[in-house]
């Protein structure tokens, strides 16, 4: 009955939040590596952000709300596959020298999307979200450090790591 | 900086995260060394095969749909009955009703010893310059009138000398900003001086007793008159007479 206007708070959200749900899905999609637990991850983090909107003071809003969508993937995550927290990539296993190849065909090899896709999603969750972040949103160190709560230094071994990884998977697909 | 070193910040140099210092002593060594510029090559090509096969998903629009919906529902369940203007129309009420009620009870506690005070130097001082009485008789009867055009109000005037409460006189005094009665009795050299006023409320109170500074106060309220008695008179005795006054 005090009501003046329809919830500034919620069109203030829309304007400043909003507007990276494709790079909340994405992140969620990659660490969930389903749909289904992908929307439900992000339709979780958004009312989480929405309540928790005016304890949001920075300017950053992209990277507040991707560390909500990650924090509530992880949870998710533990909660529907609590082996998957547990996998660690097996570096013995793909040995650790990546084959010295021309750096032509492991770009040939990896043309389709859907097999980029699958090789990211056979690295270890942590590796997922600094590859996702850092190569498909475009995120500094200091960003994907923030994001994970991790410090930097931390991101950048994790991101050569991944890369490692990466780097053989594509290069033993055929 | 040396091979091993440089190899491990390939990646950040990769990724434009170095400073410039860094970039320089980096793009020395890969002129020199096979091996890092090999790697170098490789990080940039899968960087390449990452951002032109365009891997990223983006969010179906039935997940947007649903978001916009349920954020709507939250909105709507969190801030009907809490909108910013009922929290602060009832913030603002709370906090009226506590400023008046702690702005009259300031006030009635500060004005109560203001007055206590007020009676106080008003006995010292009519013992101290021989002013004890305006019209110095035991006979109530000559006080009582004796106050006739000099206050707005007739006081009650009585003297309890059959009760050891001889009636010593009367005066006019001044007592938080009104003229007012000033009647004083006598136990063995003991003087008691009794103030009253008209009471600014309308009920009654029955006496109550204060010490300040070595001296007893009663104060009490009746039939629309205040009363203050005060005494260096021991408080059994004032009792006594005080039992007497507001019979």
């Amino acid at each position: 009955m005090f009501r003046l206007t329809e919830s500034p708070r919620l069109s203030e959200f829309e304007r400043k939040v909003l507007p990276h749900l494709d790079a909340a899905y994405n992140l969620a999609r990659f660490l969930m590596r389903n749909e289904q637990d992908a929307e439900d991850a992000v339709q979780e983090a958004s009312l989480r952000a929405f309540r928790f909107f005016d304890s949001f003071r920075g300017e950053n809003s992209r990277g507040w709300f991707l560390s909500i969508v990650r924090n509530t993937s992880f949870t998710l995550m533990k909660k529907r596959d609590p082996e998957e927290m547990n996998v660690v990539f097996d570096e013995e296993l793909h040995s650790g020298q990546v084959p010295m190849m021309d750096a032509g065909i492991a770009l040939d090899r990896a043309q389709d999307r859907q097999t980029v896709r699958a090789a990211i999603e056979q690295l270890p969750p942590e590796f997922r979200e600094a590859i996702t972040l850092r190569e498909l949103e475009g995120a500094s160190y200091k960003e994907i450090a923030d994001i994970a709560g991790v410090p930097i230094g931390t991101v950048m071994s994790r991101l050569a790591r991944a890369r490692r990884q990466l780097q053989l998977i594509l290069s033993q697909t055929k | 900086m040396n091979h091993h070193e440089i190899r491990e910040l390939l990646h950040a140099y990769a990724d434009d995260e170095l400073d410039l210092v860094n970039v320089r002593e980096i793009e020395q060594h890969l002129r020199a060394c096979d091996e890092c510029r090999r790697i170098e090559e490789q990080i940039r090509a899968l960087r390449h095969a990452l951002n032109n096969d365009a891997p990223a998903y983006r969010a179906p629009a039935r997940l947007r749909r649903n978001i916009r919906a349920a954020l709507r529902r939250e909105a709507k369940a969190t801030e009907r009955n809490f909108s910013p203007w009922f929290v602060f129309a009832t913030g603002a009420a709370f906090a009226l009703i506590l400023f008046v009620f702690v702005f009259f009870q300031t006030n009635r506690a500060s004005r109560g010893n203001a007055i206590v005070d007020q009676v106080v130097d008003n006995h010292v001082r009519s013992l101290l310059a021989t002013h004890l009485v305006d019209v110095a008789s035991s006979d109530q009867h000559t006080v009582k009138p004796w106050f006739d055009g000099k206050v707005d109000f007739a006081p009650d005037v009585h003297d309890f000398a059959m009760s050891g409460f001889p009636l010593f006189g009367g005066r006019l005094d001044y007592l938080d900003g009104k003229t007012v009665v000033a009647l004083v009795y006598q136990r063995n050299k003991h003087p008691i001086n009794v103030f009253i006023m008209p009471a600014t409320g309308s009920s009654d109170s029955s006496p109550a007793l204060s010490n300040r500074r070595g001296y007893n106060l009663f104060h009490w309220t009746r039939r629309g008159m205040e009363y203050w008695a005060i005494s260096n008179l021991n408080e059994a005795e004032l009792r006594q007479f005080i039992a007497l006054l507001a019979r």
